[in-house]
């Protein structure tokens, strides 16, 4: 999407000629706001994480003092650290990959004029995205009671769990609870992503291959997916990136329990610098910063698929 | 002839009704939400799957809207939405602009930092920023909150309209300076038009991140509960209610009904919106 917008951006030179006094006092003032809110509210924050992390401070004195790596030390060899990261992670892998092909699979079939009601489908699997997904978890948090939620009755209705299942509120199955209401909520965006994307494909492509005689099936292999391909690399990151931030859907649903088995990176430290009596912001300004190296990471690994892409003869 | 017309039709009918009852599956939780704010407390217990209440019960309409202040609530996500629009869309036009179409000293460096934090979660960044606007007396105030939002991340707002400023005709605005008009006007009343479609999608976008927005406005009203928007009034409603669940779900529909229903108006600029920032 728009990290091609920005490669473009910068790979063309501009005239210079026109540079003259008046018109870049003009260029500043366009930028200022950009450049006064941007570096406040986001520059500052990414490079002052890492400074506060090596403070002991606990938010109310005025008074932080400089204690070095231990924050790091201690969080590394919290247990607790090392789950909220397993959790992440666990997250990502349950949640993109659903959300990615489900998504395609049904575009394919909403993209066809031939496929009846589609409007009205895609009307309703949008709907979650516009909702509030603070509201979103706490709705949820009733859908799924195990005494009188509309789940567990219906499952008692046709009797499979006489029961009834806690889906929330036991570890097993709580963060796959989580994964599902996430990838539920999430599902529409991701569909028209892939709209958009075979709004792409010229019909006369299409059109081409049914003359020559080749199936449904074989146009989906030979045809749609590859052409597809340069857009699953920048929906499935756009999708990682998004899955990182589940901070609010998680908070309201199951605030991390039961016995932390939904707790991502984020609620671990909202947990340490705001939830806790003795508010800890230097420890929980560590796990931020490690939180940012592994977004980091995750989005270099990224951006080489999107090399590889590029170099392997797809459209970007 | 026309069997084999419908025929070859079937499968898309058989296609189209497990669809259906997919979306059902998406569709039902607000149904449910809808029903159980119009039932008492005991009815949502003993009656959970059935959709329509006995008699409605307004009262736990009553009862979100004032005890429970969601009237107010509802007010200051209304505002704080609305202004980060206005700014997002403002700033990051103007400086998508100037990155788009002049060479000025240091722009390699704005666009490389810019692209470099394109991702950045608000976990990360959230105790520096409640820091600082502690420090610059914006906590605690709902303008505080507005310039927080509009400040962070939108970099995907600036890429998108200097990608499409590049691809506006350079002929155009010398056109205009020939004709005598300044900077500002080349930009307010030729360029920002023309780039419409932009407007739409970081408009949508915006709107939607900001409306659902919950961590920074969490941290930002945490000793202002008047200042809660209805994502944060929400968590605290449950937290100081676990009971009232008819009450839970009437001040749900209240903060989602807007939504939706601007949705469903605005249907198209939505779903193009978004689709739009993808194809570019």
């Amino acid at each position: 999407m728009t990290v091609s917008a920005a490669g473009a951006t910068a790979s063309t030179a501009l005239p210079r000629g026109r540079g003259n006094g008046r018109t870049s006092l003009w260029v500043w003032l366009f930028l200022a706001p950009t450049v006064v809110l941007y570096g406040v509210f986001t520059l500052y924050p990414i490079v002052g994480s890492y400074v506060y992390s090596l403070t002991d401070w606990n938010g109310f004195d005025a008074e932080r003092s400089f204690i070095g790596f231990l924050n790091y030390q201690e969080v590394l060899a919290d247990p607790q650290f090392w789950n909220s990261f397993t959790v992440t992670v666990t997250f990502i892998a349950g949640a993109v990959p659903l959300q990615v092909i489900l998504t395609l699979l049904v575009a394919i079939v909403l993209n066809s004029p031939r496929m009846p009601l589609r409007r009205l489908f895609r009307t309703a699997l949008f709907l979650p995205v516009v909702t509030t997904t603070a509201i979103v978890g706490v709705v949820m948090q009733f859908v799924f009671d195990p005494a009188s939620g509309p789940v567990n009755l219906a499952l008692r209705e046709i009797g499979l769990a006489p029961d009834g299942i806690d889906f929330l509120g036991q570890s097993s199955t709580s963060l796959g609870t989580a994964i599902a209401v996430y990838v539920w909520k999430w599902f529409g965006i991701t569909l028209v992503y892939w709209l958009a994307a075979l709004q792409t494909v010229p019909d006369d492509v299409y059109e081409a291959a049914r003359i020559d005689g080749a199936g449904a099936l074989r146009i989906l292999r030979h045809i749609t997916v590859p052409l597809l391909k340069p857009f699953l690399v920048i929906i499935t990151l756009l999708s990682v990136e998004a899955s990182l931030q589940v901070f609010d859907l998680v908070l309201t649903m199951t605030n991390g329990g039961p016995f932390f088995s939904t707790e991502v990176i984020e609620v671990y430290i909202y947990r340490w610098a705001f939830a806790s009596t003795i508010p800890r912001l230097g420890y929980a300004s560590a796990a931020a910063v490690l939180f940012g190296l592994f977004v980091c990471l995750v989005g270099a690994l990224q951006l080489l698929a999107v090399r590889a892409t590029r170099r392997g003869g797809g459209r970007g | 002839m026309t069997s084999g017309r419908l025929l070859r039709r079937l499968p898309w009918w058989i296609a189209a009704l497990l669809l259906a009852v997919g979306c059902l599956l998406w569709v039902y939780p607000f149904l449910w939400m809808i029903s159980a704010s119009l039932k008492t407390s005991a009815e949502v217990f003993t009656q959970g799957l059935d959709l329509l209440p006995s008699s409605p019960a307004w009262d736990n309409y009553a009862r979100a809207w004032g005890e429970a202040n969601f009237g107010r609530y509802l007010l200051n996500t209304v505002i704080v939405t609305v202004l980060t629009v206005v700014i997002v869309v403002v700033r990051c036009a103007m400086a998508g602009y100037v990155i788009a179409r002049f060479h000025f000293l240091g722009r390699k460096v704005v666009i490389g930092v810019l692209v470099a934090t394109l991702f950045v979660p608000t976990g990360y960044t959230i105790i520096p920023v409640v820091d600082i606007s502690q420090r610059l007396g914006l906590l605690n105030s709902l303008a505080g909150m507005v310039v927080a939002i509009s400040g962070a991340a939108n970099v995907a707002a600036i890429l998108l309209y200097a990608g499409y400023f590049r691809g506006i005709p350079r002929e155009l605005s010398e056109a205009a300076l020939v004709d005598g008009a300044g900077f500002g006007t080349v930009f307010f009343r030729i360029m920002l038009p023309l780039a419409k479609p932009v407007t739409a999608t970081v408009t949508v976008l915006t709107f939607l991140s900001t409306w659902n927005a919950f961590f920074l406005p969490l941290a930002f009203t945490f000793s202002r509960p008047d200042l809660r928007t209805v994502s944060v009034g929400m968590l605290a409603f449950v937290g100081e209610n676990t009971t009232d669940w008819s009450g839970m779900a009437a001040a749900a529909t209240i903060s989602m009904l807007p939504v939706v229903v601007l949705f469903v108006a605005l249907q198209r600029y939505f779903v193009d919106g978004i689709a739009g920032a993808v194809k570019s």
